[in-house]
C-alpha cells in the first residue's frame, strides 16, 4: 500500500498483496479491477434509485449494503464510511441525507481510483521488489 | 479425519483438501475468497449464485465438506440455502456478510449456521473452518445415537403399553432436551393427538406421524423432498413446514449415519451372520455396504445399521409383507454379532417384535456406536466398549420390513424418546428376533431404563428421522424400528404385553450382552413387563454399574437441532426420578 494510498485503504488491502504469489502475481490488480467494474454497475443502480420519486429507502438501504460488501473487499476505507453514513440516512428516511452522501461517496470512489491507478502504474514500472515493500 | 466415501479421496491430512463451496453474487468476494481459501490448502469450488450452488451441492452428494455462503444473493435468501443444504445435505454452512448486526446474526444462527463471519474476512478465520466439519461430523454420530435409543425406547414402549404413559425416558437427560426444547419456540404446532399421554403443546412425531412422514418421503422419492412436499402430501393439518422442515433435516442426518456406518462397517469385515434365519435379506444386509438403501428403501425400511457391529439392516422392502413375525425372525437371526437374542418365539408377533424391536434398537445403536467409535473421536466411552464385544456378537438385525412403513398400527405413538443422550445401542433388540433366533438377545439395559425412567418414547422413529437429514441409513434405521414400534403398538392389551414379557423374559435369559456392562435381562425385566409397566423393561440395570460408559457430557450435548424437528413433549415424557439408568448413559431406546 502506498503512503499515497494510506488512509484510503485499510488492512484488507494488506491482505490482498499478502494473497500474491507466484501462482498469482498480478492478484491485487485482478482484484481491484474487478472491483471497479462490478462496482460501477451497483453505483448506477443507486443512482437511478435515487431518481426515483419518492425514494424508496429499503432498496437504497439494499443496494449499499451490496456496495459495502463489495467495497471491503478492497479495503476502501473512505468509501466504506460513506456507505455506512448513507444508510444510516436511509434508515431515517433522509433523502436528502442520502443524495448528498452519495455525492461524497462517488468522489471518494473515483479518488480511490485514481490512486490505485497509479499505484499499479508505479508497480509495473518499478517492478516487483519494489511493489512487495509494505508499510510496515 | 473419517473417510466418509468423498468422492475425492483426500490424501493429505486433514484438514487438508478440505472442499469447500463458496457461494457469493460479489465476484470480487469470491476471487478473494477462492484465494485464501487455495491457501489454506482447500479445494475450492465457488459459485455466483445460490440455485448453481444448490444444483452443485445435490449432484455431488458426497462432494463437500463445508459450504460457505453470503447472506445478501440476489436470487435466494442465504438464509434459504442455509436451510436447504441443511435438509438436503446436511452440510456445516458459514455466513457471511458485511453487516454484523445481532439480528441477522442471530438468524443465521437460528437456521443453523455453524459460524457467522464479516467482512472483510480475514484468512485465519478461514483456516479454522475445518473445525466445523468436524464437529458435525462428531454430533452426527451423537444424533444418531440418540436417535437410535429414542426409537428403541419407543419399540419397547409401545410394545409394553399402549395405554400407559410410561416414560421411558430419563429424567435426566429429559431435563437437559427438555430444557432445550423449552428454549426452543420452534414448534408451534400441537399433537395432533397421537400420543396420547401428554398434553402437548409441541408437535410430537409420534409413531403414525412419522411413518405418514416416511411414506410421503417414499412417494416423493428421497432425492426430491423437501419440507412442502412432504407437509402436502402427509396432509396432517396442524403440521407445519418447520416442523416438517427440521425432522426432514434429522431423518436424513440419521440416515446417512447409518449408510455411513453401514458402509464401514461392512468394509470392515461385514457382518457375519451366523445363522440367518432370516434369510436373505439379513445377509443382504450385512453384506449391503451401502446403505444406499436408504435411497431406495425408505420404503423397504431397512435398518442400517451397517457398520461394525449390528448390521440391522432393513432387508428388503419385501419383507414387508412378511408377518412381523417374519420379520422378528429376521432381524433376529441375522445379528449374528451382539445380540443374539434367545428369545423364545413371543407367542405374538407383535410381541416378538416388541422385543425384537428394542434388541434391534439397542444392537444398532450399539452397533452403530461401535462404529462410530472406532471412526469419531466421540466421547462415548462407552461405546467403545461394547462396541468390541458387539462386534463379535452381533449380527446385523434386518430390522425390517415390518418397519418400513413407520406405520405403526397401533399408534402408540406416543413414545417420545427424547434421549438427549446418545443411543447406546439398545441391544435389546436384536436378538429379540426371537424366533428361533438362537442368538441370544441382549436386551439393552437401555431399553429398561428407558422404561425406567419413565420416558415417554414418543415415535422414536420420528427422533431418529429428526436428526437424521442424511438420507440414506437413516431410513434403515427407522425402519427397523417401525415395525417394532407398530408390533409394540398394535398391541394393545396387556395380554399381549405379558406375552411378551414372557417371552421378552426367556430371551432374556439368553440375552448375553457381550458386554459385562450389560446385565441379561433378568427378571426385574419381567417382572415390569407384566405388570404393564414400562419399566418392565427395566433388566435390572440398576445392578449394572455403567460408570465407564456414562458420558454425561453426551447427555448434555444433544444438539439443539436434533429436538427442533420433534418436538418431543418433555415434560411428559421425563420423569426424572426415573432416569438412573439413563443417567448412567444407557441409552434406551
Amino acid at each position: 500500500m502506498t503512503t499515497a494510498c494510506k488512509g484510503f485503504l485499510d488492512e484488507q488491502f494488506l491482505q490482498l498483496e499478502e494473497l500474491q504469489d507466484d501462482a498469482n502475481p498480478n492478484f491485487v490488480e485482478e482484484v481491484v479491477t474487478l472491483y471497479y467494474r462490478d462496482s460501477a454497475r451497483l453505483i448506477l443502480n443507486i443512482e437511478q434509485a435515487l431518481e426515483r420519486n419518492p425514494l424508496d429507502f429499503n432498496k437504497l438501504d439494499s443496494l449499499m449494503h451490496q456496495f459495502k460488501g463489495s467495497s471491503s473487499s478492497i479495503g476502501a476505507k473512505k468509501v466504506k464510511a460513506e456507505c455506512t453514513l448513507f444508510r444510516e440516512y436511509c434508515r431515517a428516511g433522509n433523502g436528502e441525507g442520502c443524495i448528498r452522501t452519495f455525492q461524497q461517496l462517488k468522489k471518494e470512489y473515483a479518488t480511490l481510483k485514481k490512486k490505485l491507478e497509479a499505484y499499479f502504474q508505479l508497480a509495473r514500472q518499478v517492478g516487483p521488489a519494489e511493489t512487495a515493500c509494505r508499510p510496515k | 479425519m473419517m473417510d466418509n466415501g468423498f468422492s475425492s479421496p483426500r490424501k493429505d491430512a486433514f484438514p487438508v483438501g478440505l472442499r469447500v463451496l463458496v457461494v457469493d453474487d460479489d465476484p470480487t468476494w469470491l476471487k478473494i475468497l477462492e484465494k485464501m481459501l487455495r491457501k489454506c490448502s482447500y479445494e475450492v469450488t465457488t459459485c455466483g449464485l445460490a440455485r448453481d450452488a444448490l444444483h452443485l451441492l445435490r449432484e455431488r452428494k458426497d462432494g463437500y465438506d463445508i459450504v460457505i455462503s453470503d447472506v445478501n444473493m440476489p436470487d435466494m435468501d442465504g438464509f434459504k440455502l442455509l436451510e436447504h443444504v441443511g435438509l438436503e445435505m446436511d452440510l456445516p454452512v458459514i455466513m457471511m456478510s458485511v453487516d454484523g448486526e445481532t439480528s441477522q446474526v442471530m438468524k443465521g444462527v437460528q437456521h443453523g449456521a455453524c459460524d457467522y463471519l464479516l467482512k472483510p474476512i480475514r484468512m485465519k478465520e478461514l483456516r479454522n473452518i475445518w473445525q466445523h466439519v468436524l464437529r458435525k461430523k462428531i454430533n452426527e454420530v451423537r444424533d444418531i445415537e440418540i436417535l437410535e435409543g429414542m426409537e428403541s425406547i419407543q419399540m419397547a414402549r409401545n410394545g409394553l403399553d399402549q395405554s400407559n404413559d410410561g416414560h421411558l425416558l430419563c429424567g435426566e437427560d429429559l431435563t437437559s432436551v427438555k430444557k432445550r426444547k423449552d428454549v426452543e419456540s420452534k414448534h408451534d404446532d400441537k399433537d395432533p393427538g397421537d400420543n396420547s399421554s401428554t398434553k402437548k403443546a409441541r408437535v410430537v412425531w409420534s409413531v403414525d406421524l412419522h411413518q405418514k412422514f416416511v411414506e410421503a418421503v417414499n412417494q416423493i422419492g428421497f432425492d426430491k423432498v423437501g419440507p412442502k412436499k412432504i407437509l402436502d402430501l402427509m396432509n396432517v393439518p396442524w403440521l407445519t413446514r418447520e416442523n416438517v422442515a427440521s425432522h426432514l433435516q434429522k431423518y436424513r442426518l440419521y440416515l446417512s449415519r447409518l449408510q455411513k456406518e453401514n458402509d464401514t462397517k461392512i468394509s470392515v469385515g461385514g457382518i457375519k451372520h451366523s445363522d440367518s434365519p432370516l434369510g436373505d435379506s439379513a445377509n443382504s444386509f450385512g453384506t449391503q455396504n451401502s446403505i444406499n438403501i436408504q435411497q431406495n428403501d425408505v420404503s423397504s425400511r431397512s435398518c442400517g445399521f451397517s457398520g461394525n457391529s449390528l448390521l440391522v439392516q432393513n432387508v428388503e422392502p419385501r419383507s414387508h409383507d412378511n408377518d412381523r413375525k417374519g420379520i422378528v425372525s429376521k432381524i433376529v437371526a441375522e445379528p449374528k454379532r451382539a445380540l443374539t437374542v434367545e428369545v423364545p418365539d413371543p407367542h405374538k408377533p407383535r410381541s416378538s417384535q416388541m422385543e425384537f424391536g428394542h434388541s434391534l434398537t439397542s444392537s444398532a445403536s450399539e452397533v452403530n456406536y461401535a462404529e462410530y467409535d472406532s471412526n469419531f473421536p466421540t466421547k462415548f466411552s462407552w461405546w467403545e466398549i461394547p462396541q468390541s464385544r458387539l462386534k463379535q456378537e452381533q449380527k446385523p438385525l434386518h430390522l425390517d420390513d415390518g418397519f418400513s412403513h413407520l406405520t405403526w398400527p397401533g399408534k402408540q405413538q406416543h413414545i417420545q424418546v427424547d434421549y438427549p443422550q446418545p443411543a447406546p445401542p439398545i441391544i435389546s433388540g436384536s436378538s429379540v428376533t426371537g424366533r428361533g433366533m438362537g442368538g441370544s438377545v441382549k436386551i439393552k439395559p437401555l431399553y429398561d431404563e428407558c422404561r425406567k425412567n419413565g420416558s415417554q418414547v414418543s415415535s422414536t422413529e420420528s427422533t431418529i428421522e429428526a436428526s437424521h437429514v442424511q438420507t440414506k441409513t437413516y431410513k434403515v434405521n427407522h425402519q427397523t424400528f417401525e415395525p417394532i414400534s407398530t408390533n409394540t403398538s398394535s398391541l394393545k392389551n396387556q395380554a399381549s404385553n405379558l406375552r411378551c414379557i414372557s417371552d421378552l423374559e426367556s430371551a432374556q435369559k439368553n440375552i448375553n450382552w457381550g458386554m459385562s456392562p450389560f446385565a441379561t435381562l433378568d427378571d426385574d425385566f419381567q417382572v415390569r413387563w407384566v405388570q404393564g409397566d414400562c419399566y418392565a423393561m427395566n433388566l435390572g440395570l440398576e445392578n449394572i454399574d455403567f460408570p465407564e460408559y456414562f458420558d454425561r457430557g453426551l447427555l448434555a450435548d444433544v444438539p439443539t437441532h436434533l429436538y427442533d424437528a420433534v418436538s418431543f413433549d418433555y415434560q411428559n415424557l421425563y420423569d426424572p426420578t426415573e432416569c438412573s439408568l439413563i443417567e448412567q448413559g444407557l441409552f434406551i431406546a
